[in-house]
Order: C-alpha cells, then structure tokens, then sequence
C-alpha cells in the first residue's frame, strides 16, 4: 500500500477498497523494517497517525488528502510535537503553534506520520550537518540523500512515507529530490507561506512537495498553495487548481536548455541524460533552444552571501532565554549567550553565522551584501530576458549525483558549488521541480524544470509530459 | 557671560496609543500580570513571521501630518540586531534608511532673553525624521540594579512589541530650556491628536538628547554627547543644564570631551558615562525581509488628514478671538486634551463661555487636581456643569452655595437638581426669614456696627458675610446688604 503514489490510494479509499489505518499500518511496517538503516526521521508520531487514520475511516475526517501519509520536514512547526531543525539547540522544543501548511495539511485530512531529518537549520546539501543523525540514500546506503531536506527525500523513496514536504533555500528540496530519485518542486517565492517554517534566509525560503511522481506534487500542490495573512511575503493570488495542467503535451512550448549549466562540472551520464530528455520533449512537438544567462557564474557568490546574513539575524533568537538549549555552564549573561550557541550550533551552522555577521558589519555592508543584492538582481534580470523566448528552462539538478557519506564532509566549498543549478532559482524567486531522468552507477539523476513566476502550471505540464513518456519515477529502490 | 553657545537635538520615543501591538494582534494595555499579554509572535518562537498594525501606521501619518512632514510614498522596515534578553528576536524590527516620514517642524513659544522678560519669541524645530519600531519587553532584576550581579533576572514580554514612534530633530535647540519647553509643546500636542498619551513618568514618552557646545559664532559642531535617562520634563532641562555646565566647566580647563553616551542621575543631578563611542554596537541592519515595503495611498493619507482635529495653537487663538477669554485662561484649558473637550461639550449646551471657563478653573479643576484625577474620571457631566450655571443665574441659590453643591456632585456623582432640593440649599429669597437673621447679626456685632455708622462703608460687607453664614449661604448677598443698609440707615 505504502509503495503507491498518493493519487493511487485516493481512488482506492474512494472505492472502500483499502482503509486509511490499513495504509498508515503498512507504511509503519515498512518503516520498521527500513528506518534503521536510513534514519529518516528525527520523530515519529505513530499514535497520533492511527488515530487520524481512523477518523478517515470513520468519517470523521475528510478533505483531499484524507487518510495519505505524509512526513514534515523537522523545521516546520508542529503544535506540541517536537521541532528540532536537526539541531541541538532546539533538541527539546515543542512548538505553542502550528505552521500554516500544517494547519493546511490537518484541513486536507492528511495522516502526518512523522518528522523528517535535515541538515541542521537545513544548512547543507547532504543532510550530514544534522546533530541527530546521518540519513542515507536508500538506493547505495553508503551514499548521501541530498540535503537539506534529506530526511524527506529518503522517506519517499524508500517508502517511508507517501508524500512528504521540504524547504529549499538553495536547492534544499529538488537536489535531495534528484538524488533520491523523487519529485521535488519549490514554488515560487510568496506561494507557499512560510508561516511556521523556521527561518533559514527568509528571502529564500519556500516550502514544497516532495512526492513520488508528478501528480502527486500537482495534488499536494493544491492543497499548500494561497495567500496567508500571517505572511506578509505570501502572494495574494487565487491558486489554481494544479492537477488540470497535468496534459501529455509540449506543442508550443519553448523549451530553453541552459548553456551554463551543461558545460563543465557536470557529470558525463548525468549531462547524457537531460540531453535525451530535452530530445524526448522535442519529439514531442516541443520547440527547443539554448539560452545563456551569463550572470549565473556570480550566484553561489551572491547566495553565500546574502543567505547567511539573513541566518545571521534570523538565528540571533537562539539564545539560551525562553527555549531549547540553555548552557549549563553559564555564570552570568554574557557566559550564557557564549556557551549556549557554542554547544547548540554545529560548525556549518556557526560558519554561515560568521560569515553573514561579516557581510552586514558596518563598513563591510556596502561591499558585500548590498553588491550581492545588486546581483541578485542582475540574475533575476538574466532569467526574465530568458523567459521572453521560453516557457519553461532545463538544467540538471545537481551536476553530479548522489556521493559518498563522508565524501564532501570536510571541504565546504566544493559542496557549496554542487548547488550551483539549483540556487539561481531561489535567488530569482522562481518556481522549479526535480524529476528523475535516469541512472549513474545505480544513482537517480534529476531533470530541473524551470517556470516564470507564479506559473507552477507550465512547469507540471512539461514535466507530467516527460514522466507520462518514460518510466524512470517508477523505478523502486532496493534497500540494501 | 558665557561665550559658548549649547545646541541640542532630540530623539524622542512615543509609544503609539493602538489597541494591539506592533506586529501580531496582543493586546497593549498596561499592568497585565506579566507574560499575559504575548503570543508565538511577540516571544520570538521560531518560525513566526511579523504582521504590520495598519493602525500603527495610521497614527505615524497624522503625527506626521500634525507636524507638517513629508509622508514617504514608501518606507522600509530594517531589522536592529543585538543581543540582550528583553529582546526575543535578538533584533528589534525599526526603520532605517527610509523612514515613513521626513522633514517638518513644530513652533515652539519661548522668553525672550532681552530685557523685557515677559516678551516671548517664536522658534520653529525642525523635524528630521520620524519612523516606526516595535519596543522591547521588560527585566526584573533581583539582587542588584542591572543584569550584571543580579542573581536572577526575570523577563516580562508584555510590552515587547509595543509600537513606537522615533521622532528626531534638527539640533536646532539652543538651551536646556528649549529642550524642556519643546518636549512639553510635542507632548501636547501627542495627546492632542490622539497619538500617544505622553506621559513621561510613565515612559510613553521618552527623551534622549545629542548636546553639544560650541564657540559663539563658530558654524562647526563641538563633540557631543548622548544623554539619556530623563524620565520628566523637568529632569530634561535638569540634565541638560549639568551636561551643558560639564561640558562648559571641561572647556574653561582645557579637557577634551569625548564622544560618548551617559545618563542623568536623577538621585545626584549629575551625569555619568555608560558607554565610549568605540564600545557602541554594530547593528547591522538591513531590510527586514519579512515585510513588504510601506505605501500608503494618496487617498488615506487624506482620509487620515481629515481626522485631524483642531491643532492645540489654533485652539488657542480661537478661546481668545471667539470666546473672549483671556490668554491665561484659554492656556490652562487647551493645556490639557480632555479639559477643552469638556469645556466645549459645556459650550455645545449653553453659550456661557465665561461662566463655564470660571467654573472650571476655580473649581472643577482645583479639585480634580486635589484628588489627582483626570476629567474623564468624574461622572460629573457637562450638562450637570450648565444646570449648576443656570440655578445660580435665576437666583435659585448663591454662588457660595453653588460651590458646596458642586463638591457634593463631584465627589457623589448626584444630580446637582436632587442634590439642591436634598439639602434646602435653595437661596432665602423671603425677606421675612431674613429679617431675623439681618436683626440678630447687627446685634452680636457692635464693634463693626459702630464702624460702619462712622463712615467705614467697607465693612458692610463684613456683615454680609455674617448674615450668609448664619444663613449656611443660602441667602442672596444683594438681598442681604439691602436689609443691612435699611436697618443700619
């Protein structure tokens, strides 16, 4: 049961045909049997899952997700269940509130089966900057899922779950989706509301479905999607209804290949399967073209920049004061604050926390994160020139797929360069999915799907079409 | 004397009178048990985004308007980074670069130093900036007066996230004087408004000054200090004037002032250092990335203009041209919000300026005054004010009577009808009654009678007073001195 995409159980709990406590019993059981090795939860809310599945059962709960197990990405805020964000610093926090897609999830129905691990305050791009534990790939468990949302990834595609939602910042949901071998879209900025969501860099940030094909994203999707007045970023847009752009057709669409990111750096099979993927969209009717956005070399540059100078501000609240970890070696306040952020922050953490303190310092401010903003400017304009000729742009996801635990652990800057396709998205604020495209060696490969602004529709129609033609998203993995 | 020159400029922070609080819907009434008043918002809780009180804004426009200011067609929030426990965030969300409003000035009234002392000057302060920002919350202490060495120390978050208003002026002010007398004029007008209840005892209102001496004649500005910690009007020119003498007595000897921001000791009345210049924080703002920018329309701005009401200068001038009163007397009523709304509610029911004006200053005010209340306090109403008025003008009881009547109404919130019928206060106007009392006066004061007969006519009036007592004031005085004068010819 755990093994079917979600619109698959819909249908089947329609038809009486399964019952919500049979799915979610079948998804802990597959979680018995996995969990050890993949460690993708950080909290399992088991109890409170069965008792939501049978409310569906009994009709006392319904909406379109009712009764589908989906997982939480540990940094959004549920009320009463522990929030950790994969850090020692909130180890113990139990939020008074819930986020808005949480409050959204619950009105849906869905059957919330746990909270997924991440690299600590989704900091990361392996999930091994979390201080809990260390998520594997369950397609070569001595590989990295991805990251930050790692933990949901891995979740989907060992089955652990059937949907599952992520953050991206940086690529934190789509480079995790693509070495995991999952859909994974982040929409575009003001879409989703990130009440709830704790802050990593606010202007970034966006949270989205992680799923085990493109209808499933379409469909859950729809139900985090709209205006929330608690978020002032949040767009005040009527979101359509996304499973009606779900068509099996690319005839007259434009279909921009990104030259910048299939050049150097990118992997020989993982370069070797997008180019068949555009040829398949092309043989389908669609039109397809090269684009160069010349500016995109500067945005790892500008995205470590302004990213953490936002983390330097938005991480100020971890204190020692009124939650989670409070040093006991304190002895007066200045200890206190000292101890407490020195034993709660891992070292990537307190790397980002330097380094945004730097770029806002006075005399420093002008040259480093007022230019970055500059830039980011310069790369929003690059995509808009793009976007005249184009609907929808491509790269891979990541230039390289799945690596070794370990592998990137100690040089930072190579892994802060494996984000490169996936953070001029964020910088822009546009809407982007991951699907699978293929294999290395065993490891999914990720096709990215860039949309214009508040034009997710596009994005899904390009991608059901691709996945509608191929077979790559229902490839299962052995975990072994 | 003196040959340096003071100047001043002020950063004043008013607490905005809305119901909620800056960014999330918690009430911002004052002495709730501590911690009530807060949310997931205003604690910081991780994940919480802030929601800007449209309210807030509103309030910042009229300030603005009031004190002829630009209102920006767009302003931005900045987040003020430090660390300190009554601040959740570990930053305070304010504006920098682009403030909601600029420019603007308030004229202020000040003596004229020259020799006629009576004389007073107009001086217009300028307006630089005024901006939002959220307070913080608030911290008990125990064992010691600050954080440092206290045992424990306690948070209350009610008030963290209260909106608040940085007003900052032009060092355009010359003395301590002008300082004290221009935080008076803005607090007025504040509450005129509706703005803020400013009250500086209470901390609604609050006062820092950037002061400064200089040759005189030299353009170029000393080096300046911060001062804070001036809790009352008074102690605004208090600590102004020991600033300034510190600064001047260090110029006579040669010291070098050094930047850096100290606070008025209000047990010594002297100042002393908190900080240099090289210990100030770094704040690094920036712009707050969870709120989109401000932009106000043109047709709320107006609509906010509309509710202006009539500005406490203009009001003045109006008591006098209109009303005829007096200039003393028309200060003490606009001097105060509620009492020119009180008097002219009195004056919507009956035209007697004069009257009203008299029996509220001498009376209403001396004992509100008295009993330290404020007008909105009593349940004494206008329309009982006017009654009172009328009752003495048909001569149905004396204006020494009439006083007692109203401290009965005051103080027991009856009516000034029942309260007259109650206590037979009503005017002895039968001459019959009187009589008796006139007799027996004239009998008990020789001595005066005697005086009076000897052509000391003021000492009528000695017996009048007699004859009202005896009377428990119920007699009409001119009754009274007719009878005196008849018996006694």
């Amino acid at each position: 049961m755990n093994k079917k995409p979600a619109h698959e159980l819909l249908s089947l709990l329609k038809n009486k045909k399964v019952s919500a406590v049979e799915i979610v019993k079948s998804t802990y059981e597959q979680i018995e049997k996995h969990e050890k090795e993949i460690s993708a939860y950080v909290t399992l809310t088991k109890e409170l899952a069965l008792k939501q599945a049978k409310a569906v059962d009994e009709g006392k709960r319904s909406g379109p997700l009712a009764g589908i197990p989906i997982a939480v990405k540990d940094n959004m805020c549920t009320k009463g269940i522990l929030t950790t964000c994969s850090s020692k610093i909130l180890h113990n926090y139990l939020p008074p509130y819930n986020a808005t897609i949480v409050e959204k999830l619950e009105a849906a129905g869905a059957i919330t089966i746990g909270k997924t691990n991440l690299d600590e305050f989704a900091m990361g791009s392996s999930t091994e900057n979390s201080a809990i534990k260390t998520t594997k790939n369950p397609w070569n468990l001595n590989c990295v899922p991805g990251g930050s949302s790692g933990g949901s990834a891995a979740a989907v595609a060992a089955d652990e779950t059937v949907l599952a939602l992520g953050s991206d910042t940086g690529g934190s949901i789509r480079q995790p989706a693509s070495f995991c071998g999952i859909v994974g879209m982040k929409p575009t900025y003001g879409r989703v509301s990130r009440y709830g969501l704790v802050a990593f860099a606010s202007s970034l940030d966006q949270i989205g479905p992680m799923t085990k094909d493109v209808r499933d994203c379409a469909i859950l999707l729809n139900v985090l999607s709209g205006y929330d007045e608690k978020d002032s970023t949040s767009a005040k847009l009527e979101a359509p209804d996304y499973t009606k752009a779900l068509i099996d057709d690319v005839k007259n669409l434009t279909v921009g290949i990104i030259d910048e990111l299939m050049g150097e750096g990118v992997e020989g099979s993982t370069k070797e399967a997008i180019e068949k993927a555009v040829k398949l969209l092309e043989s389908k009717g669609a039109k397809v073209k090269k684009v160069s956005l010349p500016h995109l070399k500067y945005s790892v540059a500008t995205y470590y920049l302004i990213a953490p100078a936002e983390a330097s501000s938005n991480l100020g609240r971890y204190d020692g004061v009124k939650y989670g970890l409070r040093s006991k070696e304190a002895k007066d306040l200045i200890t206190m604050y000292k101890n407490t952020r020195a034993e709660g922050f891992g070292p990537e953490v307190k790397r980002r926390i330097l380094l945004g303190t730097y770029a806002l310092s006075a005399g420093y401010y002008d040259a480093y994160y007022l230019k970055a903003l500059k830039v980011r400017t310069l790369i929003k304009e690059d995509f808009e020139k793009a976007f005249k000729d184009c609907d929808v742009l491509i790269s891979p996801t990541s230039p390289i797929p799945a690596f070794k635990i370990g592998e990137k652990a100690n040089d930072p800057l190579s892994m802060y360069l494996s984000d490169i396709a996936t953070i001029p998205v964020n910088l822009a604020g546009l809407p982007a999915i991951s699907i699978p495209c293929g294999f290395a060696n065993g490891l999914p490969i990720g096709l990215q799907i860039i949309g214009k602004a508040f034009d997710e529709e596009t994005i899904l129609k390009a991608a059901y079409t691709y996945e509608q033609n191929t077979n790559w998203h229902k490839e299962k993995a052995e975990i072994r | 004397m003196s040959k340096y020159e003071t100047v001043i400029g002020l950063e004043i922070h008013a607490q905005l009178a809305t119901e909620s609080k800056m960014f999330c819907s918690c009430s911002t009434k004052f002495g709730a048990e501590p911690n009530t008043n807060v949310c997931e918002i205003c604690t910081g809780q991780p994940g919480v985004l802030p929601k800007i009180n449209k309210k807030a804004i509103e309030l910042a426009i009229k300030t603005g308007l009031a004190l002829n200011c630009k209102i920006e067609p767009m302003s931005v929030f900045a987040r003020k980074n430090y660390f300190y426990p009554d601040l959740p965030k570990a930053y305070q969300i304010s504006q920098y670069e682009l403030p909601i409003i600029t420019g603007g000035h308030l004229e202020i009234e000040i003596p004229n130093e020259g020799e006629n002392s009576n004389s007073r000057l107009r001086k217009k302060i300028n307006i630089t900036r005024i901006h939002l920002e959220e307070d913080a919350g608030k911290l008990v202490h125990k064992g010691a007066e600050r954080i440092m060495g206290s045992e424990e120390s306690l948070v209350d978050y009610n008030r963290g996230g209260t909106p608040l208003m940085e007003i900052v002026t032009e060092p355009d002010i010359r003395s301590p004087l002008e300082a004290k007398i221009f935080m008076e004029d803005l607090a007025h007008l504040l509450q005129y408004i509706g703005v803020c209840d400013a009250k500086m005892e209470e901390g609604s209102l609050r006062c820092d000054a950037n002061i400064s001496i200089r040759p005189v004649g030299q353009k170029e500005l000393g080096t300046k200090t911060e001062l804070k910690n001036m809790n009352s009007f008074r102690f605004v020119q208090m600590g102004l004037e020991a600033e300034v003498a510190r600064h001047t007595e260090m110029k006579a000897s040669g010291e070098k002032i050094i930047q850096e921001t100290r606070y008025f000791d209000t047990k010594t009345h002297d100042t002393k250092s908190m900080r240099s210049k090289e210990e100030a924080h770094d704040y690094r703002y920036f712009p707050e990335p969870d709120l989109v920018t401000i932009e106000p329309d043109h047709k709320w701005i107006e609509e906010i203009r509309a509710t202006l009401t009539e500005l406490p200068e203009k009001k003045r001038e109006r008591y006098i041209n209109e009303y005829g009163l007096p200039n003393p007397i028309a200060e003490v009523l606009i001097a105060t919000k509620s009492i020119s709304d009180y008097f002219e509610e009195c004056l919507k029911i009956e035209n007697k300026p004069k009257e009203i004006a008299n029996w509220m200053l001498v009376n209403v005010m001396a004992y509100l005054k008295n009993k330290n209340l404020d007008i909105k306090d009593i349940v004494f109403s206008p329309r009982e004010l006017i009654e009172l008025i009328k009752l003495i003008e048909k001569g149905t009881i004396s204006g020494t009577a009439a006083k007692e009547v109203l401290i009965k109404a005051l103080e027991t919130g009856k009516n000034i009808k029942d309260i007259v019928s109650e206590s037979g206060a009503t005017q002895i106007s039968d001459e019959g009654a009187l009589q008796q009392i006139v007799k027996e006066v004239i009998k008990n004061n020789p001595k005066q009678v005697l005086q009076f007969k000897s052509g000391k006519d003021p000492v009528i009036m000695y017996l009048v007073g007699q004859v009202m007592k005896e009377s428990k004031g119920r007699a009409k005085p001119d009754l009274v001195q007719a009878l005196l004068r008849k018996e006694l010819s």
